[in-house]
């Protein structure tokens, strides 16, 4: 069996993105410690693996990648016949693919860089000893009240967000929205009923709770 | 079969100029329809309903398809339209997962700072809005960084996924032709004090879809400053179909 290796740490949302596709597709693999806290992605033989000094890393065989978004589109195509579907039904349709696409990039671009602060206020700066600042949540979540009424509204016409199927545009979701639920910004998904539901779904799914261990 | 022609929502927004870049190198024909998302004219009803509910451009229509988000539209033109054209992704698994990795790169490392900078820059004067010459500083510094990633790597080949011109490199033109038009003293220099990098900037700017994207870019910017009408940028949500009527031009692609 070629071997995968994830180079990361357990705790970090990148990372579980890429542990979430390898656990729906039952893939094996090799998860090697990345020490966040001693600078070790900062260091070498880190940075051979990613320049840009962030974790994950992932090695399949031949193939060496990083960035998180990219693996997993990877692992999705490359083991698509294997566990779950992470694509849409018809992946090989172009309009369909970039149905999901489009989730992605939205995920990636208004989604993940305002929850992504709102975990770094609310759980890693308490976490390192240092005090919330609840001026920037208070802000940040204005943000993410009016992505999540996006959602809200799409989540009333499809079951997840690219469609009738789970798709890499929720999975991507995952990793960051269980942090949040650990905060008071947890209310901004439970006062949306379809987003609450849709929470509800895609972390009670054995690879989401796995990622937690 | 003559179907009806794509039509690309465009307004004054390097994103804009990806999607028209990604269009040409398919030699493919579209209907332009400019908004004026200064204006507000993103963030209609009628657009926000329609269109994208984030209320940006660009918008591409293929028929029924509406598609929003830059990195998709591309990816669906290089699938769709794979025999036509540029060759724009690799069939091969692994080569391709190299591409989606630097379109990754560009969307987490690169364009961050480039469009923070694009931001400050540009798009702030433009409004009659003040820079912040500190953030400018600062992204600069963090730029030079991820630049000297991408030099080492265009040292290894001859664009950013190997040996071939892919969507990876495509994205990356146009916030970099905004930053080479900066009078800003040291943008410019970010790209030119690097050999690689500036050889690859060099060969990408010649492709002929290239030439075509600037000229429609360039041609979008005079319909904006014709276009422009004294309103309130903070009422976003006014319904302004009739502006909108009166100020979208719809322009045939040669």
């Amino acid at each position: 069996m070629a071997g995968i290796k994830v180079f990361g740490n357990a705790t970090s949302p990148s990372t579980r993105r890429v542990l979430l596709a390898l656990h729906e597709k039952n893939l094996d693999f090799e998860l090697v410690n990345i020490d966040l806290k001693d600078g070790e992605h900062k260091k070498e033989p880190f940075l051979s693996r990613n320049p840009f000094g962030k974790v994950p890393a992932f090695e399949d065989g031949d193939l060496k990648l990083f960035e998180s978004r990219a693996i997993t589109q990877y692992i999705a195509h490359r083991y698509e016949s294997q566990g779950t579907n992470l694509l849409p039904a018809d992946s090989k349709n172009p309009a369909h693919y970039a149905i999901m696409a489009i989730g992605m990039e939205v995920e990636a671009h208004q989604f993940d860089p305002v929850a992504s602060k709102l975990v770094w206020e609310q759980v890693i700066k308490n976490f390192v000893g240092l005090t919330t600042d609840q001026a920037v949540v208070a802000e940040e979540e204005a943000k993410l009240v009016k992505v999540l009424d996006v959602y809200e509204a799409r989540l009333k016409e499809f079951k997840y967000l690219a469609g009738e199927t789970f798709t890499l545009t929720d999975l991507h979701h995952i990793p960051v929205v269980q942090y949040l639920l650990g905060t008071p910004t947890k209310k901004l998904f439970t006062e949306r009923p379809r987003v609450n539901e849709w929470v509800a779904e895609v972390t009670k799914r054995p690879a989401s709770q796995k990622i937690l261990k | 079969m003559e179907d009806q022609k794509m039509k690309l929502h465009c307004g004054f927004i390097f994103s804009n100029w990806t999607a028209m870049f990604g269009l040409h190198e398919k030699s493919l024909d579209f209907e332009l329809v400019f908004v004026d998302w200064v204006a507000g004219e993103a963030r209609t009803k009628t657009f926000l309903s329609n269109l994208n509910p984030f209320g940006q451009v660009p918008v591409l229509e293929d028929g029924d398809l509406k598609l929003f988000e830059s990195k998709a539209i591309t990816r669906y033109l290089a699938e769709q339209y794979k025999d036509v054209g540029t060759d724009l992704l690799p069939n091969d698994a692994k080569e391709r997962a190299i591409v989606s990795m630097w379109m990754e790169i560009d969307t987490n490392q690169f364009l961050p700072l480039a469009s923070t900078l694009i931001r400050e820059l540009v798009t702030k004067p433009y409004q009659g809005l003040a820079t912040d010459f500190t953030s400018v500083q600062e992204n600069k510094e963090k730029l030079s960084e991820v630049l000297n990633i991408y030099e080492a790597r265009l040292g290894e080949s001859c664009y950013l996924a190997g040996e071939s011109f892919t969507l990876a490199d495509l994205h990356h033109l146009p916030p970099i032709h905004y930053m080479l038009k900066m009078e800003e003293e040291g943008v410019k220099d970010l790209i030119y004090s690097r050999p690689n990098v500036t050889a690859w900037v060099e060969k990408m700017q010649s492709r002929p879809a290239w030439l075509k994207t600037v000229i429609k870019g360039d041609h979008i910017f005079e319909l904006m400053k014709q276009h422009r009408m004294p309103m309130q940028l903070d009422s976003p949500c006014q319904e302004m179909t009739g502006l909108a009527q009166k100020t979208a031009m719809v322009t045939e692609n040669t």
